[in-house]
């Protein structure tokens, strides 16, 4: 067996017990590129398997194990460009923490992973440079907007990835491709070095080919960090360890408003499916509602979009990235036309439309209508987590309301893909932990994700009914074909 | 037709931390440009702000000594507008959560007491720095300043003349250097100011149009502006015209303002809360224990001089003007206790020695006063002692020996010069005893020149009056 | 008509983005149908609600009063678009 297929944990074992070594793994890694990559098209740019040198700088509990981050995540002189035009060249001089922390624990990076521009997309079609393909079907999208990083762990180019996750950016694609994908508890990993898109919903999760492996990488991320002040201060718990409790007794909501007419039969089946399987583990189950959920996809699109229209602001030639000196427009004072070049010629018309309707959110007059409703608004739908958190541990829903669309499919219509959102904005809004793993394979064979959502910093739960879900069932051994 | 000015001041403080207000860059002035920066105040893509833990102390202790309500709830906003100088063409300041609101400044403008509201009191960012090289199409950027934090001061327009103004400011860079917060000098840019002025007709309450002044470098210019925009309004209000609403320039050398040519459309800044700050609660016991680390302000320890500590009014407002010749003033009394002769010495040969602080002790200082008062010294050599002490540190007793300052008050040593001077003198003695009293002092004079200063002059005209009596 | 064209100049130009013609045209569409259905959240009774805008589970995080190390300017300044020694440049603003 190649080791390209294996999982960080087993890989673990096998370079303890000195039956491989880490030269190999990049080997096996490279290989499989070359078949797989023209094909699906993961890697923002050629991963860098020649930088790799496999002198022990740390020792840790991914020694030798390469990572595969997204093009958003900044690693010190690597090109970091967010798969947009406008920071073309950026090599950002210094490591976010999550690789600062990969590195501590012998990781190394192998590759940036291609999302969608600035993290604005469910399809990874909004990339700059390329759409990624998903490996299940190859005229289908992965997701996104860590579509590259799920496409890479799906395909067994990379061994783990880490994405981000802002309204579904994480679980979203890994559910279309199959994998288990987490978002943290927020405040749970550093956002330091994360390139922003919406500051008060983004986390850094870790994209994984099982439950232990996204347990293990959550271990070596998680932390509180002085450069990050929305970080908490709270002991990160050894999550690997605490895998493999029973789940007897474990209460489980089902929030009616996930599960309504005329949704996706296959995906209410594989749900259905999954219901019995937890069932018989010995998980209660109780349905309740989460009222203010038709208004979280709404509320979203104005926090998410003000905040990224502030966030992107920044990006206006002046530093680094892409400068537009042509003079077009002579009329406007030049300082002012380089701006408007630059960002006309350097964002993508996704980034566009966030940015005009950020804008317009928070402008004079709309303020109170919009940016202040929707931050009402997202309070009542956390508190909606909340009371039902007190009766019950998890909750658990479907990922998407599809599996993997079409490529081209949507893009003509901006509120459809917005509204593959609708099951993973909540837990953004409200702060939450929540997973996403492969429950099912439609007719036609490709990928069904369950989510479960737990309490804040309670990811060990969460942990706990996956693992248990994922070995007595065999969605997780499933490997696209015909690659 | 009488018109009322409505000034009113908004005052940006450069705050005295080691660091920036969201990074560890140091907050100094004169650095080589960019070299003090970080991915933090560079605004680099992803990059994160965090609050220095100073900076928000002094907040809140200068809006407590402001006499400002403080707020138990504190919060930052992003303040968003695209400018070269600003690296995330946004600023994080402080929208409707600011550190303290409501406080006053009470002033005195020729001899009338006036209270001049504080609307608020907040915390945010400098931006960078902006070169304009002459005759060329481009500008420079230099980040060092980006990510300083400033206290902004905001007053209610509550000032009537170019006078409160000036009074307003005087006042208010005395409290904080007494909090020693900022060191509030204009000319390093730690301290900037910005007017509004409208004029209305006396006795109405609604406001005029107002007219937004920069550029002022000094509080002269910001009263020489505003006289200058009181007159300007109160032409075009005298013809029968409108003031426009906008933002002027004070040009310095032609003594007047002018518009400036829109930098900005209307600012719509769409402010919203700060997402990578979290809140900032503060508990009533870390209000009080901010508040226990104010001083004495300047207006109670005027009080306490006059009355308790028995200085002159006049004395009292010198010394306390400069908090450092106040500490002086007051440790120097604690050793010898002659307030009027500290004071003196301090307002004026010590004085005119300052350079950025004053460089003696009180024990030091102490010493000359009481070797002058004592007679071992003439008031000229403690004087001369005093610029040595400044130049050297050496010790005045040490001093004195070196140079041989010791006065001579010996009555035998005396006896022989005022001998002399009424032996070389015979005229002027003839006119003092014809009754010219001036000669006594040219008959002083000339033991003074004689002993080459060391004769002590009481003692010297004691004799003298003496000795000429026997005449 | 819940945004116009001139509105989508107006906002583009506060966020200094160059549009052609045909982008506003279809920026304007677009956001058309997008606030429309935003709008639903006027259904919503916030009237007794706190909004959520800061971090969720924080509060007070700062930072000790103390230098660290700054960054090398060559690093920055190197790679910039454009720039003079150790200034970045930029074309001229006018005032």
């Amino acid at each position: 067996m190649k080791l390209n297929f294996l999982t960080a944990h087993e890989l673990q074992g096998l370079l303890k017990a000195k039956k491989i070594d880490p030269a190999q793994i990049i080997a096996d890694i490279e290989e499989r590129c070359r078949i797989v990559e023209p094909k699906i098209k993961a890697f923002a740019r050629a991963p860098f398997f020649k930088n790799v040198s496999f002198a022990p700088r740390h020792q840790g509990e991914l020694s030798g194990i390469p990572a595969v981050i997204k093009d958003n995540i900044c690693s010190d002189g690597d090109l970091t460009e967010c798969s947009s035009r406008i920071l073309e060249g950026f090599r950002p001089p210094y490591d976010a923490t999550v690789v600062e922390k990969l590195k501590a624990s012998g990781s190394f990076i192998i590759a940036k992973a291609n999302m969608d521009e600035f993290a604005f997309g469910s399809s990874c079609e909004t990339s700059c440079f390329y759409p990624t393909r998903n490996p299940w079907n190859t005229d289908h999208v992965p997701g996104g907007s860590s579509g590259g990083s799920a496409a890479s762990v799906a395909a067994d180019e990379a061994i783990f990835s880490l994405g981000s996750d802002t309204g579904g950016s994480i679980r979203q694609p890994a559910a279309l491709c199959g994998i288990v994908g987490l978002k943290p508890t927020y405040g749970r990993v550093s956002r330091y070095g994360l390139i922003a898109f919406a500051s008060s919903l983004d986390q850094i999760g870790p994209l994984t080919k099982d439950v232990r492996d996204s347990a293990l990488l959550l271990k070596v991320i998680a932390g509180h960090d002085e450069k990050d002040a929305t970080s908490v201060d709270i002991p990160v718990p050894d999550y690997p360890a605490l895998l493999g409790k029973d789940v007897k007794g474990m209460r489980v909501a089902i929030p009616r408003e996930y599960f309504v007419e005329g949704m996706d039969h296959e995906v209410r089946q594989a749900l259905s499916e999954a219901k019995n399987k937890l069932g018989s583990l010995g998980v209660t189950f109780g349905e309740v509602s989460l009222p203010h959920t038709e208004y979280a996809v709404a509320a979203y699109y104005i926090i998410a979009t003000a905040e990224a229209s502030s966030n992107l602001a920044r990006f206006d030639g002046v530093q680094y990235g892409l400068r537009n000196s042509e003079k077009t427009n002579t009329a406007q004072p030049p300082l002012i036309a380089m701006y408007k070049e630059t960002r006309g010629k350097g964002f993508g018309a996704e980034a566009k439309r966030r940015i005009i309707l950020g804008t317009y959110v928070l402008s004079s007059g709309y303020y109170d209508a919009y940016y202040l409703r929707a931050s009402k608004v997202r309070a009542l739908i956390k508190d909606d987590f909340d009371k039902v958190f007190k009766e019950f541990d998890l909750i658990l829903t479907p990922t998407s309301p599809t599996a993997a669309f079409k490529l081209g499919e949507k893009t003509n219509d901006p509120l459809n893909m917005y509204l593959s959102d609708i099951y993973t904005i909540s837990a953004n809004l409200a702060g939450l932990p929540a997973i996403s793993l492969p429950c099912g394979l439609t007719k036609k064979g490709l990928p069904i994700g369950m989510q479960i959502l737990g309490k804040p910093f309670e990811e060990e739960d969460i942990f706990r009914l996956a693992y248990q879900y994922e070995q007595n069932t065999v969605w997780h051994k499933a490997k696209p074909k015909g690659l | 037709m009488a018109y009322e000015a409505v000034i009113g001041l908004e005052v940006h403080v450069q705050l005295k931390t080691k660091t920036k207000s969201f990074c560890g860059c140091v907050n100094e002035f004169g650095l080589k440009e960019n070299t003090n920066i970080c991915p933090v105040c560079l605004g680099l893509p992803g990059s994160l702000p965090v609050l220095n833990q100073k900076a928000y102390k002094m907040s809140m202790k200068a809006g407590l000594a402001l006499g400002c309500i403080p707020r138990q709830c504190v919060k930052f906003d992003r303040k968003n507008y695209f400018y070269p100088d600003l690296p995330k063409n946004f600023q994080i300041s402080q929208y409707d959560m600011p550190f303290a609101e409501n406080g006053s400044l009470d002033i005195s403008v020729n001899g009338r007491n006036k209270k001049i509201r504080i609307k608020r009191v907040h915390l945010e960012e400098d931006a960078g720095k902006l070169i304009h090289p002459f005759g060329e199409s481009y500008s420079l950027v230099d980040f060092n300043r980006a990510g300083t934090p400033l206290l902004e001061i905001v007053s209610e327009p509550d000032m009537h003349s170019p006078e409160d103004a000036y009074q307003y400011l005087t006042d208010l860079k005395l409290i904080l250097q007494y909090l020693d917060v900022s060191d509030c000098d204009m000319e390093k840019g730690s301290l900037r100011c910005d007017a509004n002025i409208s004029l209305r007709p006396e006795g109405q309450a609604t406001l005029g149009t107002k007219a937004e002044l920069k550029n002022m470098n000094s509080f002269k210019a910001v009263k020489a502006a505003l006289a200058y925009e009181i007159m300007r309004q109160g032409k075009i209000l005298g013809n029968k015209e409108h003031i426009a609403q906008e933002t002027r320039l004070w040009d310095e050398k032609k003594e007047e303002t002018f518009t400036m040519r829109s930098k900005e459309e209307a600012h719509d800044y769409r402010y919203f809360p700060e997402p990578d700050l979290p809140l900032f609660v503060f508990s009533d016991a870390e209000v009080e224990e901010i508040r226990k680390t104010i001083p004495e302000l300047p207006k109670d320890r005027l009080r306490r001089f006059v009355s308790t500590l028995q200085v002159s009014e006049k004395d009292a407002v010198v010394l306390i003007s400069i908090k450092e010749l106040a500490d002086l003033f007051e440790a120097c009394l604690d050793l010898y206790n002659e307030p009027k002769k500290i004071a003196n010495w301090l307002i004026g040969p010590v004085l005119s020695h300052a350079r950025p602080s004053f460089p003696v002790t009180p024990e030091s200082l102490t010493k000359v006063i009481s070797l002058v008062e004592d007679g071992a010294v003439s008031n000229l050599a403690g004087k001369s002692i005093l610029a040595e002490m400044v130049e050297t540190g050496k010790s005045p007793q040490d001093i004195m020996r070196e140079k041989n300052l010791a006065q001579v008050s010996d009555p035998d040593e005396l006896k022989l010069v005022i001998d002399q001077v009424i032996a070389n003198n015979k005229k002027s003695v003839a006119d003092y005893l014809a009754g010219k009293d001036n000669a006594l002092m040219f008959l002083v004079g000339q033991v003074m020149r004689l002993s080459s200063g060391k004769a002590n002059p009481k003692a010297a005209k004691d004799m003298m009056t003496e000795r000429l009596k026997k005449c | 008509m819940r945004i116009s064209k001139d509105d989508v100049k107006y906002i583009a130009n506060l966020a200094r983005l160059g549009l052609t013609d045909s982008e506003v045209e279809s920026l304007q569409t677009q956001l058309e149908v997008i606030l429309e259905y935003i709008d639903k959240l006027k259904k919503v009774d916030v009237s007794k609600t706190q909004a959520l805008t800061n971090a969720l589970y924080v509060k007070n995080a700062y930072r000790p009063d103390n230098p660290k190390a700054s960054i090398d300017s060559h690093k920055i300044i190197a790679v910039a678009p454009a720039h003079e020694g150790n200034f970045f440049k930029v074309p001229k603003i006018i005032e």
